[in-house]
C-alpha cells in the first residue's frame, strides 16, 4: 500500500489532482445533461430526428478515447491542449448515456397517461414539465449515472493533453514503470467513480420514493 | 329537439397507409342527450370518440362540436371544455388525487383556493370522502375508486360535454354495476351531454338516450334501446343474443 504513503506525502498536489478530476467531470456531465436531454425529447417527439440524433451518439461512443482526444487538438476554438479539450471530448462521450437515458424514460411512459394528458388539455409544453418529465426522471437519472462514472475514467486520459487531473499521477507512473504512482492516480479515481455511482443511485432511491412509480 | 352538441358530416378517418377506421359517418348528439357508441373491438367507436376531442382529425367530412368543426377550435380549449374518461382512469401516477381532478379548473386559470373548494366538491359527488382521499396517490387506490376519480377528473372543469371510453371496462361486475347505476343517476341529474363507447349491450341498455351501433367501420344502426332488440339488422341482432332469453 505504498501509493498511500505517496498520497500523504503529496497531498497539497493530490488534493489539488483530484479537485481538477471532478471539476472536470461536473463541467462536462453538466454540459452533457444540457444537451443530451433536450436531443432525447426531440428523438421522442420529431420521429424523423431519432435516427440522426441517436446514430451520432452512437459513433461518438465507438471512437477510442484517446483517439477522439487527438482529432480534438487540431480543431480551432474547442480544440487545443489542455482542459476545454478534456471537457469537450468528456462531453461527447457522455451524450449517449444521457440520450438513451431520455428517449427510453419517454418512451416508458403509459400511452394512456400520455393521451389522458393530451386530452385534459394540456399544451406541450405543459405536458412536458408537469407529466412527461417528472415520470422519465429515474431513468433520466440513470443515464446520467453511467456518463458520470464513463466520464470519471476516461478523464484520466485527459492528462495525455495536458488537461490535469488524477491521470497525471497514471501518465507519470507508466512512464517511470512505477506501481505506486499508477495507484496513486487509478485509486482515487476508482473511489470518485464509486462515490458517484452510489451517490446518484441514492439520489434516484430516494426520487422515486417522493414521487411515487413512474412507469405504471 | 335541441341543438346538436356534437355532429358528424361524412366523417371518414385512416391512418396513414391503413385502411379506414371510420366511413362515412353521419350522426348529431343532441344537448343533453346519453348517447352510446356501441360496437365489436375494432368496430370504430374509439375512433369516433377521438374525433370529436380532436386527438384525431377526420380524414373527410368534418366533425362539429356547439357549431365549430374541431379544427376551427384551439385544440386546447376544446379539450378542456370536454370531459374525457378512459378505461382504468389514465390517472397521473405522480399526481394525488387531488391534483389529478384538480387539473382542468387549473389549466382554465381557476385561482388556487377554488380548486381547492371544486375538487372537494367533485370528490363528494362521485362517492369519495376528500379527506380521506384528497392526498393519495392512484396506486393507493382500487380500480372502483380509480374509476371514481377518473369521472371527477372529467367533470372538474364543468365541461357542457363528456367522453367515455368503456369506463367501467376492467371492473369486476358488482362494482360496475354499482358505478354504472350510480352514474346514470348522476348523468340525469347533471345534465351533461354525453357519448359512451362500450361494447356491453347490458350497459347500453341501462342508460341510453339512443344506440348508435358501429359494424366494420360503418354506422349500422342508430335508435332507441327498444327499437335496437327488435330490429332485423344483422349486427343489432348479433348484439340482441348476448342478452339472457328472458331479457328479450
Amino acid at each position: 500500500m505504498g501509493f498511500l504513503g505517496f498520497l500523504l506525502a503529496n497531498r497539497t498536489e493530490a488534493m489539488q489532482l483530484a479537485l481538477e478530476h471532478a471539476g472536470m467531470v461536473l463541467l462536462s456531465t453538466g454540459v452533457a445533461v444540457a444537451i443530451g436531454v433536450p436531443l432525447g425529447i426531440l428523438a421522442v417527439r420529431r420521429p424523423a430526428h431519432e435516427w440522426w440524433i441517436l446514430g451520432v451518439a452512437n459513433l461518438l461512443q465507438t471512437i477510442p478515447s484517446l483517439a477522439l482526444f487527438g482529432f480534438l487538438i487540431p480543431l480551432p476554438y474547442i480544440g487545443g491542449i489542455g482542459a476545454r479539450t478534456a471537457i469537450v471530448a468528456l462531453v461527447l462521450y457522455a451524450l449517449l448515456p444521457i440520450i438513451r437515458g431520455t428517449h427510453a424514460g419517454l418512451l416508458a411512459i403509459d400511452p394512456a397517461v400520455r393521451e389522458a394528458a393530451i386530452a385534459m388539455g394540456m399544451d406541450s409544453w405543459q405536458r412536458l414539465r408537469d407529466v412527461e418529465l417528472p415520470l422519465a426522471f429515474g431513468v433520466i437519472l440513470s443515464g446520467i449515472r453511467v456518463a458520470t462514472v464513463i466520464s470519471v475514467g476516461v478523464a484520466t486520459i485527459a492528462a495525455a493533453i495536458g488537461a490535469g487531473g488524477l491521470g497525471v499521477y497514471i501518465f507519470r507512473g507508466v512512464s517511470m514503470v512505477d506501481n505506486r504512482l499508477i495507484l496513486a492516480g487509478a485509486a482515487p479515481a476508482a473511489a470518485m467513480a464509486i462515490a458517484a455511482d452510489v451517490g446518484i443511485g441514492a439520489l434516484s432511491r430516494r426520487f422515486s420514493r417522493t414521487t411515487r412509480r413512474a412507469a405504471t | 329537439m335541441a341543438a346538436a352538441a356534437v355532429e358528424f358530416r361524412g366523417v371518414s378517418f385512416a391512418g396513414p397507409g391503413a385502411p379506414p377506421r371510420l366511413e362515412d359517418l353521419d350522426l348529431s348528439v343532441s344537448s343533453g342527450e346519453l348517447l352510446v357508441l356501441l360496437g365489436r373491438s375494432g368496430s370504430g367507436k374509439t375512433t369516433t370518440l377521438k374525433l370529436i376531442n380532436r386527438l384525431l382529425t377526420p380524414s373527410r367530412g368534418e366533425v362539429l362540436v356547439d357549431g365549430k368543426t374541431t379544427t376551427e377550435w384551439t385544440a386546447t380549449e376544446l379539450r378542456r371544455r370536454i370531459g374525457y374518461v378512459i378505461q382504468e382512469g389514465g390517472l397521473f401516477p405522480h399526481f394525488d388525487v387531488a391534483r389529478n381532478v384538480g387539473l382542468v379548473p387549473s389549466l382554465l386559470g381557476w385561482d388556487a383556493a377554488r380548486v381547492t373548494v371544486r375538487v372537494r366538491e367533485m370528490l363528494e359527488l362521485v362517492g369519495l370522502e376528500p379527506r380521506s382521499f384528497a392526498a393519495r396517490y392512484p396506486d393507493e387506490l382500487s380500480g372502483g375508486e380509480r374509476q371514481r376519480v377518473g369521472v371527477a377528473r372529467a367533470l372538474a372543469g364543468d365541461p357542457p360535454l363528456l367522453l367515455m371510453d368503456e369506463p367501467f371496462g376492467a371492473l369486476d361486475p358488482p362494482t360496475r354495476t354499482e358505478i354504472r347505476t350510480e352514474f346514470a343517476a348522476l348523468a340525469r341529474r347533471l345534465g351533461k351531454t354525453i357519448v359512451f363507447v362500450t361494447h356491453d349491450l347490458h350497459e347500453a341498455l341501462s342508460f341510453a338516450d339512443r344506440i348508435a351501433l358501429l359494424a366494420r367501420s360503418r354506422l349500422a344502426f342508430l335508435g332507441g334501446a327498444q327499437e335496437l332488440l327488435e330490429s332485423s339488422e344483422p349486427e343489432a341482432r348479433a348484439f340482441a343474443r348476448t342478452l339472457p332469453h328472458r331479457l328479450q
